[in-house]
């Protein structure tokens, strides 16, 4: 044992020693701060709620968008990550005090600091994921320095409740999330509308499980980071029959994607981003992506505000911008029937010429 | 240091307590609980030296700049020990700007107001902190402080924004019905162990989890949600339930620091003035020898557990009454565990608990400067502060690195361990 430790020890030092061996730099190479010559002095900063960068989900959308702002635009940017509710107002406060030009809070629990800091701070410029801002009464409120990013997800999980109803060979589809608010309960009411808009334009019977629109009550795994509950949650539904599921819990979806590749003939609808990109070791069973487009909006916020042309109206995304959208059908491209497709293309005409409007209590 | 009798006390033949099979093992746990609490100053200072050290380490090792100059390091390693002399430097300076003062502020308002942020996050895990250490020396090892945390945060908060009543009165009722609730989520624990025997660690940590998914639920509740709004977030709490503000708007420490310092007088004249502060003492020592002093054992960790959750539920009040002004899930952050260290570090006392307080507050409010002007991520911090719990927890390990004699001989420990126990039970 102890021959294999000293092993083991010998090894590490010389790969370290061996890693140590590179050639230096220039001189002149480590004083230039990583060489971003031409850079803009604007300074773009971020927060995270708790759930932090790394969350596969809306946090790491935002942060990839402020990334490739860092990488195209040349500006500076400050990523910092929330570990409690209670961490927002510190974080943002302290990016205050580090000069940004633009601060952007990712995710409505930000709503109340991120609105105390812009109050507060008229020079700096605001900018919040997934919500609006409201007075002390609830009532919407605009502020001068303050942009929300909102998403009309809803829209683009009623296309994809189309297409899970129309593909289902069982009758049965199933939706579930992560905890229950209002950023994930909109796909889910999306996704049950778009079931029902299919059971009554083909006189089908499609159940959902996992979400009544109505009572705004559904199965949910608790948090966002509990594979396994995922996991366990999919195969329940998949024992009462259900063939699509869609999760709606960041990285607790792929517990649901395992669950689904183990029952053979299941499909998985990916939310956020394309998963088959995303996911490949799950490409074959994905169905489509509710894609909401978060880094773009990001982008877009940051270059129009380093270019000195930011905006408080909120930027909405919608299947019109392309804010949302569903992901192509890729290996279901055969399975999904052609006259789903052709239906749901005329659906997404009459969304964005606004002959229907899908509606969910959880927008904005 | 050898440990030769693991079992310092033996429960008296003919004692009045129910059977009790893990007796050795409780002892034992006891025991180890003992010798944190009793180590000298110098151990904890040691420990929080080692901490910074292993720290900056690692620090360093995340440092991107660091590990470029890692990269060529035999070629001009003088790059590599700058660099990460400027990377541990660097953050620990943005530490002390974020949590102590910052001489690059604008005003001198900005200036100070990081100790006084540091102030601000010290009173949820004071006031914790102390309930947990009433419970300590009474033997009891409370992890519950996080769902006492969250209940006290949820009954004042609903008082705070549910109700209206006039100034004074409206804050009193709040933090009153914070306490109260602390008080009672940790009764049931109390409440259990003294008629059932049931441990209160799992107990209390059960009771945590049921704390953190009933506020969760709470939130989606109409009673607690903010009119057709879906966002987990409760109204803010009416202007008369909220302690006032002790420096003014521009600055979030509230009266709540001064009802910290009440507080842990309250402690100190409780455990070293009272006759139920002596009780609890007792019980801690050697509950065995307590009961046969005539004192009520059963009924002592019910009231130890009353009194430390309504400390950790008037924790959960400063939260919500006064640094957050709203009820959110996440409003008692990890507070709760947080000041098991700070219990801990406080050698479970009135006044160490105080500073441990202050120094976890200032790791909280350092750590936010640390990250966002040096890039530091935030898990460092919370690095730093388990790795202090670590080296608490091991005072003989601390003694070893740093050679300092152990404060007694080897063989003589538990004699001297069991010896005032009697004595102080006995008289």
């Amino acid at each position: 044992m102890k021959k294999i430790i000293r092993a083991a020890a010998l090894t590490g030092a010389v790969a370290l020693a061996l890693a140590a061996c590179g050639s230096a730099p220039e001189e002149s190479d480590s004083t230039a701060g990583g060489g971003d010559t031409g850079g803009s002095d604007f300074k773009a900063c971020m927060v995270s709620d708790s759930g932090g960068f790394e969350d596969k989900s809306f946090n790491q959308s935002g942060a990839e968008g402020l990334d490739r702002a860092k990488d195209e635009l040349g500006i500076k940017e400050v990523k910092v990550e929330s570990t409690a509710e209670t961490d927002f107002t510190p974080n943002i406060d302290s990016l205050v005090q580090q000069d940004c030009n633009l601060i952007i809070g990712v995710g409505f629990l930000l709503e109340d600091p991120i609105q105390a800091a812009a109050e507060a701070n008229p020079d700096i410029e605001f900018a919040l994921i997934d919500s609006a801002f409201s007075d002390a009464d609830f009532n919407p409120v605009t502020l001068d320095n303050a942009k929300p990013l909102l998403f009309n997800t809803q829209e683009a999980a009623y296309l994809a409740g189309y297409v899970a109803a129309g593909t289902s060979t069982t009758g049965t589809v199933a939706t579930f999330g992560g905890i229950q608010l209002p950023s994930v309960s909109i796909f889910m009411d999306g996704f049950a509308d778009g079931v029902a808009k299919y059971n009554e334009d083909n006189g089908a019977d499609v159940k959902v499980l996992g979400w009544d629109k109505e009572a705004q009550t559904g199965s949910f795994t608790g948090d966002f980071e509990n594979q396994t509950n995922g996991q366990n949650l999919a195969k329940g539904f998949i024992d009462q029959g259900a063939d699509v599921i869609m999760p709606v819990a960041g990285p607790v979806g792929l517990g649901a994607a395992a669950a689904a590749q183990e029952a053979g003939d299941v499909a998985i609808v990916g939310v956020d981003a394309d998963w088959f990109e995303t996911s490949p070791d799950y490409s074959s069973i994905i169905l489509t992506s509710v894609m909401k487009e978060i880094g773009q909006a990001v982008f877009d916020t940051v270059k129009e505000a380093s270019e000195g042309n930011f905006s408080s109206d909120p930027y909405v995304g919608t299947l019109e911008n392309e804010g949302i959208g569903i992901a192509p059908f890729h290996d279901f491209d055969e399975k999904v029937p052609a006259e789903v497709k052709t239906a749901v293309d005329e659906l997404k005409a009459q969304i964005i010429s606004g002959d229907l409007v899908v509606e969910s209590p959880s927008q904005n | 240091m050898s440990q030769a009798t693991p079992a310092p006390e033996q429960p008296p033949a003919g004692s009045t307590a129910p059977a009790r099979r893990d007796d050795g093992l409780e002892s034992r746990a006891q025991g180890a609980l003992r010798e944190m609490l009793e180590s000298s100053w110098l151990v904890t200072l040691a420990a929080l030296v080692l901490a910074l050290v292993i720290s900056g380490v690692l620090i360093a090792a995340a440092d991107s700049a660091v590990q470029d100059a890692a990269g060529y390091f035999f070629a001009r390693p003088a790059d590599f020990f700058s660099a990460a002399w400027d990377a541990v430097w660097g953050a620990y300076v943005a530490l002390f700007q974020g949590a102590v003062f910052d001489p690059g502020a604008a005003t001198f308002a900005r200036g100070i107001r990081p100790i006084t942020e540091t102030m601000t996050w010290a009173v949820p895990l004071i006031l914790a902190g102390l309930g947990l250490g009433i419970g300590f020396r009474a033997g009891m090892f409370n992890i519950g402080a996080q769902g006492q945390i969250i209940l006290g945060a949820i009954f004042a908060g609903y008082i705070g924004f549910a109700w209206d009543l006039p100034p004074v009165l409206h804050l009193l009722l709040a933090v009153i019905g914070g306490v109260i609730g602390g008080g009672l989520w940790a009764g049931i624990a109390g409440y259990l162990k003294a008629r059932t025997g049931a441990n209160e660690v799992i107990v209390t940590i059960m009771l945590n989890n049921i704390a953190i998914y009933l506020v969760g639920y709470l939130l989606t509740t109409s009673a607690f949600k903010r009119g057709d709004s879906n966002n987990p977030v409760s109204p803010p709490i009416a202007e008369n339930a909220l302690y006032p503000q002790l420096l003014g708007p521009q600055f979030r420490l509230h009266l709540g620091f001064v009802v910290a310092i009440l507080a842990a007088v309250f402690v100190w004249w409780l455990m070293n003035r009272s006759t139920v502060g002596f009780a609890f003492r007792a019980v801690g020592s050697n509950p065995s020898a307590a009961r046969t002093a005539g004192i009520n054992v059963n009924r002592m960790y019910l009231l130890v557990m009353l009194v430390a959750g309504g400390l950790a539920g008037m924790a959960g009040t400063a939260q919500v009454l006064g640094t957050e002004k709203v009820l959110t899930a996440g409003i008692a952050a990890s507070f709760g565990f947080d000041a098991i260290t700070v219990a801990l570090l406080g050698r479970s006392k009135p006044l160490g608990t105080f500073f441990a307080g202050l120094l976890f507050g200032a790791l909280r409010a350092g750590g936010f400067a640390m990250q966002s002007r040096t890039g530091t991520p935030i898990d460092i911090v919370l690095v730093v502060q388990s790795l202090v719990v670590l080296f608490i927890a091991a005072p003989p390990l601390v003694r070893a690195v740093f050679r300092l004699p152990s404060p007694r001989g080897p063989g003589a420990q538990p004699a001297e361990l069991a010896a005032p126990v009697v004595k102080e039970a006995a008289a």
